[in-house]
């Protein structure tokens, strides 16, 4: 568990640095998500192969908070789908790491992801998909707690259930801000579970910082099959990582400048050798 | 070589959504993978005949229920898994409302989804403006990766959705509601990127699509009354439009009048009009719904209410001959 709490601890460290060599992007909901992350790529939750992504039988992930890219790239990378030296080429002209993710310039993007509301429907095309060809895998997608706020997710809630789709784990990255402020504050969807629970969904709970609990509970996520879809809330900290970020609007859509950058990198870096001393 | 609809054909009159669930069940029965996913206007789209083609087709139709931004990105999954996949609805919506996501998702990623709504345009008739699509042709032929047909008569609409499936990544296809006169044999083979010439002439040419077809071939009937010999061409490809046939039928005649059952704006008269400013600047004058909202009334009462029927193409094509031989 602690390799895994090392590698999302690099990661982090990609996203920081990638962001503020980009100049722009969003570091709020890349650090929030990116212990989920972690847990799928090398927790042994998804089934993938960076030596043959086309493979038919893969779990397939799909970014539906296209705009935390930084942390699929991260997560990508460290997985072995590109350099991660070409991280830092986030953002630029040319770049394969467009500032939201093209399906067609990177392995590993499962779909061209950014505006929002648009993965869990995307997701129930892909798992009928699958059913079809009588394909076992897992469609899992990652929603933002903010994006709820499109009604296409609740179309896509309704369907998924009316279908049976058992092969689909959305997980919310519950950190409770979007870009004006408090979710809550800002058009109040919740109880997002309790939600999804009445559209005819499983759902349950986790810490989405504790990477012990987020493997346990993603991997008997995409285990039960039981004729309805699952939705593991994961409950995160915008930020996550560096603690003038942490619970703070303002960094959801900012680059931090030299000196910010360093700090952060500094923090991220203190607390990993504290996780290994301790 | 085209076939045309004999003496018998031309005397039927079908609509081109008609062509839909039968073309899909004729291409699942050939081996294509092709998928549909409609909301909730199965029966109006004919999808539902897909569906009860065969057991099999039936699983192959999806019905998401009254949501079409979830049926376009549906489809957008399953084309992800290597499905042809086939939306329906009505224009309106199949199209309007789900324009997000046909951009950003299906566009963007260049994806096998082929949007085909019916009852796009007037043809709608009675249930009013809010139904009767008239800018989709606009907002699809803006779209990278987007290829544009519309169909003039059932057996073109057959060809149409073959060649979707035939076609990798989006392409729009435009159906309407109202029965039609066949111009095109059944059967026929038609192609992307090809306009067709319908009738030969020397003084005008009238460019048309879809139900406007039987009005430029009524109007050329008429202007052949008075001396003015019309040459019509099916622009049965909107995107990619076929500039040569277009180009070489105006160097011809000197002048053009484009006919569409669409807004004036963006649509094929744009479109033409465009190819004729930079290839070869020449009269052109435009049939179309005048930066208007549609309304209720019978398709054949609309027609003629705003502009759209063979007189207002004559009457267009007689300005555009005036100012050629004026000029």
């Amino acid at each position: 568990m602690q390799d895994l709490e090392m590698r999302a601890s690099a990661m982090r460290e990609d996203i920081v640095s990638m962001i503020a060599e980009a100049g722009s992007g969003h570091p709020g909901g890349s650090l929030s998500c990116a212990d989920i992350l972690c847990a799928l790529y090398f927790g042994g939750v998804m089934d993938h192969d960076p030596g043959f992504p086309g493979s038919p039988s893969r779990d397939r992930f799909i970014l539906s908070k296209g705009h935390a890219a930084p942390a699929l790239y991260a997560a990508l990378a460290h997985a072995g789908y590109l350099p991660r030296e070409e991280l830092k080429t986030l953002r630029k002209m040319g770049s394969r790491l467009q500032g939201h993710p093209d399906m067609h310039l990177l392995e590993g993007v499962e779909a061209s992801t950014g505006s929002l509301g648009q993965g869990l429907s995307i997701a129930c095309g892909m798992a009928l998909g699958l059913r079809m060809d009588g394909i076992a895998s897992t469609t899992f997608v990652l929603l933002g707690d903010g994006e709820c706020q499109e009604g296409q997710v609740w179309e896509a809630a309704m369907y998924a259930a009316h279908m049976g789709l058992d092969n689909i784990v959305a997980i919310v990255d519950h950190n409770g801000l979007q870009i004006d402020g408090h979710v809550t504050e800002v058009c109040n969807p919740e109880s997002i579970g309790d939600k999804f629970a009445a559209f005819g969904w499983d759902v349950v709970q986790v810490d989405g910082h504790d990477m012990a609990s987020l493997v346990t509970t993603l991997t008997e996520a995409k285990q039960t099959r039981q004729g309805r879809p699952k939705l593991v809330v994961a409950e995160t900290i915008k930020g996550r990582g560096v603690s003038f970020m942490e619970g703070q609007a303002g960094w959801h859509g900012k680059a931090t400048n030299a000196e910010q950058t360093a700090c952060a990198l500094e923090e991220i870096r203190a607390a990993r050798e504290e996780r290994i001393r301790s | 070589m085209i076939m045309f609809a004999n003496e018998e054909e031309r005397a039927k009159k079908l609509a081109t959504r008609a062509a839909y669930g039968p073309t899909l069940a004729e291409l699942a029965d050939a081996g294509y993978p092709v998928v549909a996913v409609d909301a909730d206007l199965s029966g109006s789209t004919t999808i539902a005949k897909f569906a009860a083609s065969s057991e099999e087709n039936a699983h192959r139709a999806f019905n998401v229920g009254i949501a079409e931004q979830n049926m376009t990105d549906v489809a957008a999954g399953l084309a992800l898994t290597g499905k042809i996949a086939y939306t329906g609805s009505f224009a309106v919506f199949g199209c309007g409302r789900a324009y997000d996501q046909i951009r950003n998702t299906v566009c963007y990623a260049n994806l096998n989804v082929k949007i085909c709504p019916t009852h796009a345009g007037i043809s709608v008739g009675p249930d009013g403006g809010t139904h009767q699509m008239l800018e989709d042709i606009s907002l699809m032929r803006g779209l990278p990766n987007m290829k544009v047909l519309v169909p003039a008569d059932h057996a073109a609409a057959a060809s149409a959705i073959r060649l979707a499936a035939q076609t990798d990544g989006p392409v729009y296809v435009r159906m309407g509601r109202a029965s039609v006169p066949c111009v095109y044999a059944e059967g026929v083979q038609l192609e992307v990127g090809r306009a067709y010439v319908l009738r030969e002439g020397s003084d005008v040419t009238i460019v048309a699509c879809g139900v406007e077809i039987k009005e430029a071939l009524e109007a050329a009937e008429a202007l052949e009354g008075v001396g003015i010999s019309a040459e019509v061409i099916d622009a049965f490809s909107v995107k990619p439009l076929d500039a040569d046939t277009i180009l070489a039928s105006v160097r011809k005649t000197g002048c053009v009048v484009v006919a569409e059952e669409h807004s004036v704006m963006g649509g094929l008269g744009d479109a033409v009009a465009n190819l004729l400013a930079r290839e070869h600047p020449a009269p052109c004058e435009f049939v179309g719904v005048q930066d208007r909202f549609g309304k209720s009334g019978a398709f054949e009462e609309l027609m003629s209410a705003f502009g759209l029927d063979a007189p207002a193409i004559v009457d267009a094509a007689r300005r555009a001959h005036e100012r050629t031989a004026s000029a």
